[in-house]
C-alpha cells in the first residue's frame, strides 16, 4: 500500500512509520505545520519537524511538510477561543483529529493517490464479523487515545492505520531505541500543543473578553470574586480563592452573561443523566447499555443511552459543556458527542 | 526517471568552468589571502581578479565590490549598514522598500520601522505610492531589479527619478539577485548606490555574494573583526567561493544573450502549453494574465520565469505530484520548517488567497532543455486534473 505517515517528530509516529516501512509499504512521511509564531514550541515546532525529517532520513523514506496552519486556526484555535468565551470547556485535540488529521490530511492523501494515512495514536482499528470496523482502545491502557478519536466513521476507519496501537508505550520506546531512532527517549507531548505550558490564561486573555464574576454558594451568598468567568470549568476545585474550608468546594454552575460562578459540595455536581450534542457514530446510532467516558483518561462508567441522553446507572458529576462524551462497548468505541 | 529541474531561481547548477576554477583553492592555494607570503598573495590575487570581473559585470569599480556570504547578507548589509540608525557614514533616516521585496530586505526594513510601498496587479511598482512615501527623512530606498517569484523587472531609472524629486538625498539599493542571470545589471542598476547579487543564482557556488557600495556611500559594517573587504565585511574571505563567483560571472556574461533567447523560447512554450492544456490558469506579470488564444506579452519579465496560479489547487499538493512525475519546481517561499507559506508577493499584487494558494513557480536556467519542457507539459496537466477531481 501507499501510506502517508503523519510524523509529528515524536516517538510514537516515528515507530509507526518505521513499522510500515518494515512491512514493505511505500511510505511517505509528512509533518503538518499547524501553528507558528511566539508559541512555536508545541507539536509542530521547527525542532520537531527536524526530528521527523531526520527519522524519515534514517528510515530511507521521503518526508514532506504540509502547511495546514490556516485550517488549524479556523477549525481548532478559533473555536477553542470561542468556546471558552461562551463559558464552555473545549477539547482542541478532538477537533484537530476531527478536522485536521482525519479530514484535511486524509483528503490531501487521497488526492495525492495514497491508500491510507497512518498516525502514532495509541488505539486500534478492529474488524467485526459483519465486515464493519471499530476503533478500539490501545493496548497500553495508560496511553489509550481512543477517546480523542471517537468521531472516526466507517469510511475513515477503512483508510487509517494505527501501527503502535497494539503496543505498550515501553515497547514503542524500546523498538525506537533498537532501530536507533533519535526520538526514542523524547518526552511525551502533553497539554494543548499551541499553548505553552501554564500559558492558557494569557493565551486566552489576549483573544477574548474576560468577564469578572462573583463566586457564590448554592444559597446565593457571595464568597469571593474572580477576574474571568470564562476561565472556570464545571467541577473545578482550585483557583477560585475560596479554599481553606472544612469541605472542598466545586464549581457547580457558571453563568457567563450574569458573571456568577456557583460553588457547592460534590453532591451538587451529581446528576443521574447527561445530555450530549453533535453525536457521531462508528456505524449507526447506539442505544441501551453502554460504557461512557467523559475525559481523556477518565474511567468508563455504565449507563443507558437513550437518544441524546446518557442515563447513569449511578449518579455522576455533570460533564463540563464542550467536553467529549464517548460511548464504548467493552474496548470498542461506538461513537460519542459533545456534552451539552 | 528523468528529472526536469524548474527551480533555477532557487539555485542553478555550477558551470563546469566554475568547479574547475575553484579546485585549486581547496588544497593547492589554500592560504589566507590576508597573509604576507607568496601563497597568500596568490590567493589575494585570485580574489582581486574576481573582484575586477564582478566590478565590470555590475558597472562598478573594483574597490566598490564587497564580497560577503550570500545575497541575504548583502541585502542586510545595505539596509542596516547604509541606512541604519547610528550609522556614522550612512545617511540615517527612514528606509523605504516595496511590498514584494525578498524577506532579506523586507525583514530588515520592518525591523527599522520603515515604509512599504505597494505594487499593481501586474507586479509593477506603484510610483505614485513611492512618491507619497518619500520625504526629506528618507535615507534609503530598496527596490529589487527583478522579482524572485514573478520575475517582473522594474526600471530603476524611473525609481531614481521619483527619488530625485521627493527624497533627493536618499540612497538607492537594489536586490539584483534574480536579475543577474538575465539582465545587463551594469546598465539597469546604474542609478543604484548599492547592488546585491548572489553567486549560486548564476552558476557559482552557494555561500558567496557581493554588494556594490558606490564610492562616497558610507557603510557601517555589520560583521566586524579583522577588517577584511576594506573594513566593510570582516571574516576570512571565502577564496574558492569568490573565485567561483568571478568565473560564474564571466561565463554568465559571455552566454547571457544566447541563454536569454533560448530560455525565453522554452519558457514561452512551457507557459503557452500549460495555459492551453489547463483551464483556470492565471499567469502573473503578463498581459493578458488569463485566457487562451491571445498572444501573451511577457516583456515585463525575465526570460527564465514562468509563474502561474491554478484555480482550485493547493501548491503543496501540486508540487508533490509534480515531483512524483520528475518535475522539480517551487511555490512561494518556505519557512524554517519547510512548510509552504502564503505568498506576500501575490498578496501585494491583489491576488485572492484562493488563487495565490495555487501558485507554481517554474524557473528556467542556462541548463534548461526542450526535454524539460516536454516533461512538464506531460506531467502538470494531469496532476492539476487529478487534484481538481479529488476536490470536486
Amino acid at each position: 500500500m501507499q501510506v502517508l505517515a503523519a510524523m509529528s517528530g515524536g516517538v510514537d509516529s516515528s515507530v509507526a512509520a518505521a513499522l510500515l516501512a518494515q512491512d514493505g509499504h511505500e511510505v511517505v512521511g509528512v509533518t503538518m505545520k499547524l501553528w507558528g509564531g511566539p508559541s512555536d514550541t508545541g507539536c509542530c515546532s521547527v525542532a520537531d519537524v527536524i526530528d521527523a525529517r531526520r527519522v524519515a532520513d534514517a528510515l530511507g523514506i521521503d518526508h514532506h511538510v504540509f502547511n495546514f496552519g490556516e485550517d488549524f486556526s479556523a477549525r481548532v484555535v478559533d473555536p477553542y477561543v470561542a468556546d471558552h468565551a461562551a463559558g464552555r470547556t473545549p477539547n482542541p485535540c478532538v477537533e484537530c483529529n476531527r478536522h485536521i488529521k482525519f479530514d484535511r490530511l486524509l483528503r490531501r492523501a487521497e488526492a495525492l493517490g495514497f491508500d491510507a494515512v497512518a498516525t502514532g495514536h495509541h488505539a486500534r482499528v478492529v474488524r467485526r464479523a459483519d465486515g464493519t470496523r471499530r476503533l478500539a482502545r490501545g493496548a497500553d491502557g495508560a496511553k489509550d487515545q481512543s477517546y480523542v478519536l471517537y468521531m472516526l466513521g466507517q469510511e475513515t476507519l477503512a483508510r487509517v492505520l494505527l501501527p503502535v496501537g497494539d503496543m505498550t508505550k515501553d515497547r514503542v520506546r524500546a523498538l525506537a531505541a533498537e532501530l536507533g531512532l533519535r526520538t526514542a527517549a523524547k518526552p511525551d507531548s502533553t497539554d494543548v500543543c499551541f499553548i505553552q505550558r501554564g500559558e492558557r490564561a494569557s493565551f486566552l486573555s489576549g483573544r477574548m473578553e474576560a468577564t469578572p464574576a462573583r463566586v457564590v454558594d448554592t444559597s446565593g451568598r457571595q464568597l469571593g470574586e474572580i477576574p474571568s468567568v470564562q476561565m472556570v470549568t464545571l467541577g473545578q476545585r482550585k483557583g477560585l480563592g475560596v479554599g481553606g474550608r472544612e469541605r472542598p468546594l466545586y464549581v457547580v454552575d457558571t453563568d457567563v452573561a450574569g458573571g456568577v460562578v456557583t460553588v457547592g459540595d460534590r453532591a451538587d455536581l451529581l446528576s443521574d443523566h447527561q445530555e450530549v450534542d453533535a453525536l457521531r457514530w462508528a456505524a449507526g446510532p447506539a442505544r441501551g447499555a453502554v460504557l461512557v467516558q467523559t475525559s481523556a483518561h477518565g474511567a468508563p462508567r455504565p449507563a443507558t443511552l437513550d437518544g441524546t441522553r446518557v442515563c447513569w446507572r449511578t449518579p455522576q458529576p455533570r460533564v463540563a459543556p464542550g467536553q467529549s462524551v464517548v460511548f464504548y462497548d467493552g474496548d470498542e468505541v461506538l461513537g460519542g458527542g459533545i456534552a451539552a | 526517471m528523468a528529472v526536469a529541474y524548474f527551480d533555477h531561481a532557487a539555485s542553478t547548477p555550477m558551470h563546469p568552468e566554475v568547479v574547475e576554477a575553484m579546485r585549486e583553492f581547496f588544497d593547492g592555494c589554500y592560504a589566507n589571502p590576508t597573509g604576507a607570503h607568496r601563497m597568500a598573495r596568490d590567493a589575494r590575487r585570485a580574489t582581486d581578479d574576481a573582484r575586477d570581473i564582478l566590478a565590470e559585470a555590475l558597472g562598478a569599480r573594483p574597490g566598490e565590490i564587497v564580497f560577503c556570504g550570500s545575497g541575504t547578507e548583502g541585502d542586510n548589509l545595505a539596509v542596516f549598514g547604509a541606512a541604519g540608525k547610528g550609522s556614522p557614514g550612512g545617511s540615517g533616516g527612514t528606509v523605504v522598500c516595496s511590498a514584494v521585496e525578498h524577506p532579506a530586505v523586507l525583514r530588515p526594513v520592518e525591523q527599522l520601522g520603515g515604509r512599504v510601498v505597494g505594487v499593481d496587479r501586474g507586479g509593477m511598482l506603484d510610483l505614485d505610492a513611492l512618491a507619497a512615501a518619500l520625504d526629506g527623512d528618507v535615507g534609503l530606498v530598496s527596490v529589487m531589479l527583478a522579482n524572485n517569484e514573478t520575475g517582473v523587472v522594474w526600471s530603476l531609472a524611473e525609481v531614481a527619478e521619483v527619488m530625485a524629486r521627493h527624497a533627493p538625498g536618499a540612497l538607492l539599493h537594489t536586490d539584483a539577485v534574480q536579475a543577474f542571470p538575465w539582465l545587463d545589471v551594469a546598465a539597469l542598476a546604474a542609478p543604484a548606490d548599492l547592488i546585491s547579487v548572489s553567486a549560486h543564482k548564476f552558476g557559482g557556488p552557494k555561500g558567496v555574494g557581493a554588494l556594490v557600495v558606490r564610492d562616497g556611500v558610507g557603510l557601517q559594517a555589520q560583521i566586524v573583526g579583522g577588517g577584511q573587504e576594506a573594513e566593510r565585511r570582516s571574516g576570512t574571505p571565502n577564496v574558492a567561493g569568490i573565485v567561483g563567483m568571478g568565473t560564474a560571472a564571466e561565463v554568465t556574461l559571455a552566454q547571457r544573450d544566447e541563454v536569454v533567447r533560448r530560455a525565453g523560447r522554452l519558457r514561452d512554450r512551457l507557459a503557452d502549453g500549460l495555459r492551453a492544456a489547463i483551464d483556470g490558469v492565471t499567469e502573473t506579470g503578463v498581459h493578458p494574465p488569463a485566457g487562451t488564444g491571445a498572444l501573451v506579452d511577457r516583456s515585463a519579465k525575465v526570460a527564465g520565469s514562468c509563474h502561474l496560479c491554478f484555480e482550485g489547487i493547493e501548491s503543496e499538493a501540486l508540487l508533490f505530484l509534480a515531483e512524483r512525475g520528475g518535475v522539480y519546481a517551487s511555490a512561494a517561499s518556505a519557512c524554517a520548517s519547510g512548510a509552504e507559506h502564503p505568498s506576500h508577493v501575490l498578496a501585494a499584487m491583489g491576488y485572492s488567497r484562493s488563487l495565490s494558494r495555487g501558485s507554481l513557480r517554474l524557473s528556467l536556467g542556462a541548463a534548461s532543455s526542450e526535454a524539460d519542457v516536454e516533461t512538464a507539459l506531460a506531467v502538470l496537466p494531469p496532476a492539476v486534473a487529478q487534484l481538481r477531481r479529488a476536490a470536486a
